[in-house]
């Protein structure tokens, strides 16, 4: 007997209002229902009201939490459409605030799937080391968020040279914590229970579907910005990419946590190998014609397109983030899995969403069996139930 | 029955965050307000999980026309007297998103708003300022 | 190993569609130009025979008709390779390709709703994004959209 499980219009785990139909039989999940549109703002619509150097502040603001990313894919179409080259202090500049975004993003990340197991030790101690991060972007832009550091042709805030060792100290604290972080996941039997085999995306799913960044490197599909289409600093660094096969919740969250180390070595071989010099090129007319820019944001690749007349508005600006590739592969993630499970599945593509959730499961009588808490508590009793069989 | 919830309300309100069409900037603020550096637990700040336990709504985001019914609704199911507090420049007047086609808000158009913080996102002092001046209004 | 545009890729596609129009604008960019009834087969070729990755289309309302760009990424060489094509405003419609690529489902129902072409064969053509009291016959990003619709007011349908 079939029923309809809405998750949603606001959901715990996820910032963004967005709506989940699950159709469930007994308790396993059979099919899922995807309903958006609530945060939609019209974007594309705004854009070519706006000049060229306007727009970044505008592609800032489609989400909080990469906010760098939008505006760095999109000179990147910018200075593509019109052959404008940055100087290289102003690429190692990019890359630097790049990883640190990604850095804060994924403790972001991970901070929530704790509070959502049932760990709210994990959210707090993993935001309470996010402000370091949130504290280098302060001290280097002046805010802690939409710091504006991309500009058409370069960066518009240069890192001064006293600053390297403050921002080297809190990389040393990162690290530090990081490594704490990916050792408590590890090694705890109640979060791998939770964790491992659940929401498993299969490979030709990935393909199918497209999906992008740690959901797609989670399931062995090796794609990445990054090292496909090597853009500023990252062909100059060295670093890994890091891929598992699984496909499964645990290998997507290892993905997350080891990318940090990596981050931390890109940023710190940045700040050696630093070049001196101008921090913007010159920069007359954007020439007619069209250009691609992608960015790896902390969720996948971020592309923008742009195409110009030559006047000083662009003609039309497309904007795709990678969560619109994402969610619609966890129609295939979550079937199958159980009530108590799904939830977290749909979180671990790394929406970017809000909470406060309104969910309801009802019977074919419509009569009401179980609401939004109680989901959450669900997920939270199944933690519990691991927790006595470990012995913990 | 107001009195004694409007008590509750000034020693230890609760807070239900309702974002629509935001940019989650200022809901990830919002959260970062409960964490270590900030604390607002220890005051009795409390985030819950349903409108109906509510004191305070606070909203971010500028509102678009397919959340505009659930915010409508929202306001309804919160018990009064409640505060509406909006967080960030998208409550004050639409932001840079005033002239979409898919964009209708400010809050104040559809419920009343008591405070209004603006910032891009603002800082969790800010927030928390915000907060204290609207329970010092009542 | 520098990354760069395939010859051979290009060289396969003159030859199994002869009206596509080849523009290189940088190493790793490519646009290629053909009628709309080519398009399902291009990205065919594309996606299966070449193993190239959706990334996203993009419809654009110009003078000419609307434009869609498909935008193909190869992985490998980190290489765009972007199917554009032109539809009559009098006449909007193209063979969809969600069939036999799901990557492609929810950016054609966006293109749908958001200039009205009409993607045949499509499995769900719903809107995607805006409102269920949006009305159905008015397209945002078409030029036409005029400023007269900014203060819409739409019954509440529930």
């Amino acid at each position: 007997m079939r029923r309809i499980v809405p998750i949603g219009p606001y959901h715990p785990l996820q910032e963004e209002p967005e709506f989940f139909k699950l159709i469930v039989e007994g308790e396993k999940v059979v099919d899922l229902e995807i309903n958006l549109g609530y945060n939609h703002r019209g974007h594309e619509f705004i854009s070519p009201t706006l000049t060229w150097d306007q727009v970044p502040f505008l592609v800032e603001r489609i989400c909080g939490i990469c906010s760098d990313s939008h505006p760095y894919a999109y000179v990147l179409a910018v200075e593509d459409c019109a052959h404008i080259q940055a100087p290289p202090r102003a690429q190692y500049i990019r890359t630097i605030i790049g990883e640190l975004e990604r850095i804060h993003s994924h403790y972001l990340w991970v901070g929530l799937a704790g509070h959502f197991i049932g760990y709210n030790t994990v959210w707090m101690w993993v935001w309470r080391y996010r402000e370091p991060l949130l504290d280098i972007f302060e001290l280097i832009m002046g805010n802690r968020n939409h710091y504006a550091i991309n500009k058409v042709g370069g960066a518009r805030r240069d890192i001064k040279p006293e600053d390297y060792s403050t921002i080297e100290k809190y990389l040393n604290l990162v690290e530090e914590k990081t490594k704490m972080f990916t050792n408590a996941v590890l090694d705890d039997p109640v979060i791998h229970a939770r964790l491992e085999g659940v929401g498993i995306l299969p490979l030709q799913d990935a393909i199918d579907y497209a999906v992008l960044g740690p959901t797609a490197r989670g399931s062995g599909f090796a794609v990445d910005v990054r090292k496909d289409d090597p853009y500023d600093a990252y062909d100059k660094v060295d670093w890994d990419m890091i891929v598992f096969p699984e496909g499964d919740i645990l290998a997507k969250a290892k993905v997350r946590l080891l990318e940090c180390f990596e981050s931390i070595k890109i940023v710190r071989q940045c700040l050696k190998e630093m070049p001196d010099g101008p921090i913007e090129a010159r920069v007359d007319d954007i020439t007619p014609g069209e250009g691609i820019g992608r960015h790896e944001a902390p969720r996948g690749e971020v592309f923008h397109y742009v195409r110009s007349d030559g006047s000083n508005m662009p003609v039309r600006h497309k904007v795709r983030a990678p969560s619109f590739m994402n969610i619609a592969s966890n129609v295939v993630a979550v079937k199958g899995y159980s009530i108590a499970d799904a939830a977290l599945v749909l979180a671990a593509v790394d929406p970017c969403y809000c909470c406060t959730e309104r969910t309801y499961v009802y019977n074919t009588k419509r009569k009401r069996l179980y609401n939004g808490q109680d989901l959450l508590e669900l997920s939270r009793a199944k933690t519990e139930k691991y927790r006595r069989r470990y012995g913990k | 029955m107001a009195s004694a919830k409007l008590w509750g309300l000034k020693k230890s309100p609760w807070v239900f965050h309702l974002a629509a069409a935001s940019c989650n900037n200022c809901d990830i603020e919002i959260l970062d307000v409960l964490t270590p550096r900030w604390d607002v637990e220890r005051f009795g700040i409390v985030l819950v999980g349903s409108p109906r336990h509510a004191d305070a709504l606070l909203v971010t985001g500028v509102i678009n026309r397919k959340s505009l019914p659930r915010v409508i609704e929202v306001y309804k199911q919160t018990p009064k007297p409640c505060l509406v507090i909006g967080v960030g420049t998208c409550t004050c007047d639409n932001h840079m998103f005033d002239g979409s086609y898919n964009v209708v808000g400010p809050y104040d158009k559809y419920i009343p708003v008591d405070v209004y913080i603006p910032g891009c996102p603002p800082k969790p002092e800010a927030i928390i300022m915000g907060v204290v001046k609207a329970l010092q209004r009542l | 190993m520098k990354k760069e545009y395939s010859k051979d890729i290009l060289e396969e596609i003159g030859k199994k569609f002869p009206d596509a129009v080849v523009k290189i604008h940088a190493p790793r960019r490519t646009y290629i130009r053909i009628p709309r009834d080519k398009v399902p087969a291009l990205a065919e070729f594309l996606f299966k025979d070449k193993g190239c990755r959706l990334s996203i289309a993009t419809g654009i309302d110009t003078r000419d008709g609307i434009e869609i760009l498909y935008h193909f990424s190869l992985d490998e060489s980190g290489t765009y390779y972007n199917i554009k094509t032109i539809i009559p405003k009098d006449d909007p419609q193209i063979k969809s390709i969600a069939p036999f690529l799901p990557a492609a489902e929810w950016i054609e129902r966006e293109i749908h709703e958001l200039f009205g072409v009409d993607f045949i064969g499509h499995p769900n053509l719903i809107p995607l994004l805006t409102a269920e009291t949006w009305p159905e016959n008015l397209y945002p990003l078409r030029r036409d959209y005029a400023n007269e619709h900014k203060d819409l007011k739409l019954k509440k349908k529930m």
